[in-house]
């Protein structure tokens, strides 16, 4: 089935990048606690050039996101990430506005 | 995601039908609730197909407490329904069409409804009561009138006011208003009925030019679809 894309169809973008050969990962915001920028059920495709469309939080975890998405795309294994407050520790990745995401990130066969 | 479970998840929505989609976070299995039909390597029991049905109802997707199942929720778009195909609307439309709006102008003036107003916009130039009658707006649809004309904006009040739409807004001026409900109450329609109307229409943002107006309809109507309080301004310590 050939797939077109309208507007920020997250999943229609998932489908035309499997037609087009590219591994695809999808991540979804599963669960949240206090203030998370994206609302449960927010997507975010990834593909093996890291391409993105969508978003699982303001720009704070997507490129952790679509660092991880890379191994799910290699053997298929979903996995559930969980992103908290940054704490002082500058370099870690965390969600600057105080809150905590859990994003399950899987392959599109 | 298999490729089955996201097409057939993709028809269903391309055709506008509610489905739900539900994972095993440990596992990665899923199943696709489709009306009576659920597909897929998940199989769900009766208690979670009673919450998936609830999620698409709630229009809310969530973890579903002690278990390792996420339900994801996907309704088709939220609605409107503008009557009036006027200069506010030509604002308005695009931008509630940005916003993830299915939206329809009603006007039976020819000379408004045109192509050229509205570009690959759904139109109805029936009369604004046949026209939402038609339409039949459900719980998840808002309906702006923005005529200020009696003839146009009264029928389509009146058989609004008859359905669960979560937001109703009249243009109009607090006086222009007034005399609205005075018609509407003779009509026959009761207080609460009319308490449901937004008039004037938008929140207090002062907006002067149709884009702005447009803009403050759209606030109006977000914080309505979540029963968020009136906005308060910050108090300066």
């Amino acid at each position: 089935m050939m797939t077109t894309v309208h507007g920020d169809d997250v999943l229609a973008q998932a489908a035309a990048w499997r037609d087009q050969g590219r591994q695809v990962a999808l991540a979804t915001v599963v669960a949240t606690w206090g203030s998370s920028p994206r609302p449960v059920g927010s997507q975010l495709a990834v593909d093996d050039d890291g391409n993105m469309m969508g978003s699982v939080s303001g720009g704070c975890i997507e490129g952790a996101v679509v660092h991880e998405s890379g191994s799910v795309m290699e053997d298929g294994t979903p996995k559930l990430l969980e992103y908290g407050v940054t704490d002082e520790m500058a370099w870690e990745v965390g969600l600057a506005c105080g809150g905590t995401v859990k994003v399950f990130v899987e392959r599109v066969e | 995601m298999k490729r089955d479970i996201l097409d057939s998840l993709q028809r269903a929505r391309a055709a506008q039908r509610p489905v739900a989609l539900v994972t095993n976070l440990e596992s990665g299995r899923q199943a696709l609730l489709d009306g009576e039909t659920v597909t897929g390597e998940l199989t769900l029991g009766g208690p979670v197909l009673a919450q998936a049905r609830q999620a698409i109802l709630d229009d809310r997707s969530a973890t579903l407490p002690g278990t390792d199942l996420f339900v994801q929720a996907f309704n088709p778009p939220l609605r409107m329904i503008v009557v009036g195909a006027v200069h506010i609307a030509q604002s308005l439309v695009p931008m509630a069409a940005l916003a993830g709006y299915d939206v329809t102008v009603v006007d039976p003036r020819k000379a408004w409804a045109t192509d050229a107003r509205f570009p690959e916009v759904r139109m109805s130039t029936e009369w604004p009561d046949a026209a939402l009658t038609t339409l039949a707006p459900d719980h998840r649809t808002a309906v702006i009138v923005l005529t200020h004309d009696p003839k146009l904006d009264d029928p389509a009040l009146e058989v609004t006011l008859k359905s669960p739409v979560f937001y109703i807004g009249a243009l109009g001026s607090t006086r222009t208003h007034a005399k609205r409900l005075a018609r509407l109450r003779e009509a026959g329609l009761d207080e609460a009925a009319l308490a449901r109307i937004h008039g004037p229409i938008g929140l207090a943002i002062g907006a002067k030019s149709p884009s702005e107006i447009a803009i403050s309809i759209l606030a109006q109507m977000t914080q309505a679809l979540h029963g968020a309080p009136p906005l308060v301004k910050a108090q300066v310590a």
